[in-house]
């Protein structure tokens, strides 16, 4: 059973809509209760990282999902701040993050980009593989995904950074760790990408 | 590389997909449920929905409405029409909706804007502009689908935007609102030369070619058009449409000049 934490920050639906298509197995979690028989988590995530934080913590649900992610060994995938989240602390908050991958969330230096439009990045971006990952499965050779962020995920190891997109410098996109997976693009919203990607992940 | 952003813009009013002319004669049009789910299958960059009775008639956002949108939608959707406050900016964000847009409410009190970007982020507050030509010369900015001119200067007043926090400013041409002779690229220079942010213009498209030409004049754009995507032919016959991922890359290879984004 797929479940989707709805901790009241990011689109819960579309996760939704998209795995019910897909005929895969999926809830919505709302109470620690609803979390028992998760078999994989999906941690969305829009807006402020401090904002987001106070409200997973504030949901009760942030203790059973490191439980269960750190000791029960559940996949779980960070999407966009759900994916920033995942990091120990963020330029853009005070807050901790969760800390499950050694990686601080830096501001996405505008003063490299040419151009006259700076952030967010905001739009379609190409998306290039490094590590070969379950999660690109059956993905086009050139991917692309739906971006809309001011902030990137740096991880300190080189091996937990799968994927890359470019934006006034090349950033980490994708990053996994044994079964922490994040991504900072929103496969819901990315098509055909997005949906192979979910499926991809449903199947890991 | 970031990509220009080619947008399908859908007006609503009661309930039902419409069209405008120059912000008047609402045309009816369908239902928006069917024109998401066509944008779906051909696979759209983004999706703008500005329901242009709410303002105009006092009401507050359709939820219902929005939510049915919002589930049916595979790719990013920015709604617009009479959000007021934070409050309703936060339950139209748990509908599933990526990006909301205000207009009148940011003109009657700017500060809205950064109230909603401290919560949601920046990223996701974005901000119309109606614009339209004055008699001699220069622009005026105006509220209630065109008929009520709030007497500022929209290249000030998107500047303060951007000082408040918005994400993107969206430039709606009154002017050119389901003419199809091309945009108003005078307009889109003073805006673009402005801000930093991210910029979407609306108003004029007539064919893809003029969305080429914003492509090779400001490189990485966002490019909305209502009628280019709903009609087709010289007597504007309904038909939903939308250039598929090798014709949105070959105008974009095609348009894109330097490599503004190495």
């Amino acid at each position: 059973m797929i479940t989707i934490i709805d901790y009241g920050v990011g689109n819960v639906k579309a996760f939704y809509n998209i795995f019910s298509k897909l005929s895969v197995d999926v809830k919505v979690a709302r109470q620690p209760e609803d979390l028992y028989n998760a078999t994989k988590l999906i941690l969305p995530g829009v807006g402020h990282f401090d904002y987001a934080m106070k409200r997973f913590s504030e949901s009760g649900m942030l203790s059973v999902v490191d439980d269960l992610v750190m000791n029960h060994n559940i996949s779980i995938l960070g999407i966009c701040v759900g994916m920033q989240m995942l990091a120990k602390t963020s330029q853009e908050g005070i807050l901790p993050g969760l800390g499950w991958i050694d990686a601080t969330v830096r501001k996405i230096d505008s003063n490299l980009l040419n151009q006259k439009t700076r952030l967010p990045h905001m739009g379609w971006n190409d998306v290039s593989v490094k590590i070969e990952n379950p999660l690109f499965k059956n993905l086009d050779s050139n991917p692309r995904f739906y971006f809309l962020h001011s902030y990137y995920f740096d991880p300190i190891s080189t091996s937990d950074a799968i994927a890359f997109s470019n934006y006034g410098k090349e950033f980490a996109c994708v990053v996994n760790h044994k079964n922490i997976f994040g991504v900072q693009f929103h496969p819901e919203k990315s098509h055909h990408y997005g949906i192979q990607l979910l499926n991809n992940f449903a199947n890991i | 590389m970031l990509k220009p952003r080619i947008i399908p813009c859908l007006l609503v009013k009661n309930k039902g997909l419409v069209k405008t002319l120059k912000f008047k004669d609402g045309k009816y049009l369908g239902d928006p449920i069917n024109a998401v789910r066509i944008f779906n299958e051909k696979e759209a960059d983004e999706l703008m929905v500005i329901d242009i009775d709410a303002t105009n008639n006092n009401h507050e956002p359709d939820l219902k409405m929005i939510e049915n949108l919002a589930s049916e939608c595979r790719m990013p959707l920015c709604y617009a029409g009479g959000i007021k406050s934070l409050d309703q900016a936060q339950r139209i964000f748990a509908l599933g909706v990526e990006k909301i847009a205000v207009s009148s409410a940011a003109i009657q009190n700017p500060s809205i804007v950064s109230e909603i970007a401290s919560k949601v982020g920046s990223q996701s507050v974005v901000v119309v502009l109606d614009v339209k030509k004055k008699m001699f010369g220069g622009y005026d900015m105006y509220t209630h689908n065109g008929k009520k001119n709030v007497n500022l200067n929209p290249f000030d007043f998107a500047i303060k935007m951007e000082n408040y926090g918005a994400g993107e400013i969206v430039i709606n041409s009154i002017d050119n609102d389901g003419v199809m002779k091309g945009y108003d690229l005078d307009l889109i220079d003073k805006v673009r030369n402005s801000i930093s942010l991210p910029l979407t213009v609306l108003g004029g498209a007539g064919d893809l070619e003029d969305i080429g030409g914003l492509i090779r004049k400001y490189g990485i754009i966002g490019a909305a058009a209502g009628s280019l995507f709903v009609f087709k032919g010289k007597y504007k016959a309904v038909l939903i449409n939308y250039p598929n991922w090798d014709e949105k890359d070959k105008l974009i290879n095609k348009h894109f000049k330097i490599n503004l984004n190495a």
